[in-house]
């Protein structure tokens, strides 16, 4: 049994007692940091770049359309709109637009911006459509989104 | 030794696997977590008015951007290179030479502003209904944002209100295209609203903190001075315009 004891040399192991502690607090970083996806996307979607860009503020007031080709071969190439989880048609706007104005309060809802994430090969007739139908509702606070660059 | 270990009640629980678990939750985490914050280009569009004002708006004040269905531009009647568009639209907002095509700026002084709030607060001590006394708050308020702008930055040549920078596109325009150009655009006010912030106050627009009341009010008056004017016009039929 001595033996053993003298064995004992060289530097001691490092104490990994607190490792799941340093594990700990990364992970509530990233737990509050993290917005879950919301949506599955349907369609392809390559943003345009731009340089002169505005940060939205408060994520919890803004709601997103999404235009590009379809997702699935079978469904064409021609760009489509989606709205939460589907496809929609343009007649589908409004009653998505009043949805998104019932969800939040009354003094909140002419703060609510639509953002329009749609592919850059896309051609302006449906984006102007579904702008036209955004005024019709009454959303005027839109949002070209863009990914950052040049 | 182990024998005293073994008296004292239940073991310590083993925490070894914990790093493990924590680990587990912290990787399923990182691959969910999307940092990108969206961002983009904010556009008000105008509200939808039942019978379209046809404003016979003076040629000079409109600078026309029209965007085809090859992605090609003309402005003001003339092909352009996109690269071109900053400068051109941050001449038509300044007017550097009083060029008669450009729009005619006006001299706000301090005396105009106190003069016109006088007039507008008798009008609204005379006002009869509520619609009326409305119409006039609105004058007077923008007045008097007008007169806190000469406060701040001195006197100002001011952009007529009918100027605007009207963009129309195809409808096969590509979208990429459309911002670019929008971005053009914006970029040409940003750069105006950053020259002058920094001669007037050594700091840039952009850096200028909207929640920070000081700054809101400076904010506000070089709006004031080079405004957002955009216009997200109806939709017009290029293919008939000519």
């Amino acid at each position: 049994m001595s033996r053993f004891k003298e064995k004992k040399s060289g530097t001691p192991a490092i104490s990994t007692a607190s490792l799941p502690d340093i594990i700990f607090m990364l992970l509530f970083f990233f737990m509050v940091t993290t917005v879950m996806r919301e949506t599955d996307l349907l369609v392809k979607i390559t943003l345009p770049e731009a340089s002169e860009t505005t940060k939205l503020e408060d994520k919890a007031l803004v709601d997103y359309l999404y235009i590009g080709p379809p997702m699935s071969k079978e469904l064409g190439t021609e760009p489509v709109l989606q709205l939460n989880d589907q496809f929609a048609k343009l007649n589908e706007i409004d009653p998505w637009v009043s949805a998104g104005n019932e969800r939040r309060d009354e003094v909140l809802r002419p703060k609510i911006t639509r953002s329009l994430k749609v592919d850059k090969e896309t051609a302006m007739k449906i984006v102007t459509d579904v702008k036209q139908e955004l005024r019709k509702s009454n959303a005027l606070k839109i949002n070209y989104s863009t990914a950052q660059g040049r | 030794m182990l024998k005293k270990r073994a008296k004292r009640g239940p073991g310590e629980i083993n925490a070894g696997s914990m790093a493990d678990i924590a680990f587990l939750l912290l990787i399923f985490f990182l691959v969910t977590t999307t940092m990108d914050t969206d961002a983009g280009i904010l556009r008000l569009l105008p509200p939808i008015v039942d019978e379209p004002v046809i404003s016979d708006v003076n040629k000079r004040n409109v600078y026309e951007v029209l965007v085809n269905d090859a992605d090609m531009l003309l402005v003001e009647g003339q092909m352009m290179d996109i690269k071109e568009l900053r400068a051109g639209a941050k001449e038509f907002m300044v007017n550097p030479d009083n060029s008669p095509d450009l729009p005619e700026k006006h001299r706000v002084t301090a005396a105009e502003c106190q003069q016109k709030i006088g007039e507008y607060k008798a009008f609204l001590a005379g006002a009869k209904d509520e619609a009326e006394k409305q119409s006039y708050r609105d004058v007077l308020d923008r007045w008097e944002d007008k007169l806190n702008a000469v406060r701040l930055l001195g006197e100002y040549m001011e952009l007529p209100n009918s100027a605007l920078i009207s963009l129309q596109t195809g409808s096969k325009t590509s979208y990429g295209m459309y911002v670019q150009v929008q971005n053009e655009l914006e970029g040409g006010i940003r750069e105006l609203r950053d020259e002058l912030c920094m001669q007037k106050f050594d700091r840039k627009f952009t850096e200028l903190d909207e929640k920070n009341d000081d700054d809101k009010e400076l904010i506000k008056a070089i709006r004031m001075v080079y405004p957002q004017r955009v216009s997200e016009a109806e939709p017009v039929d290029l293919t008939k315009k000519q």
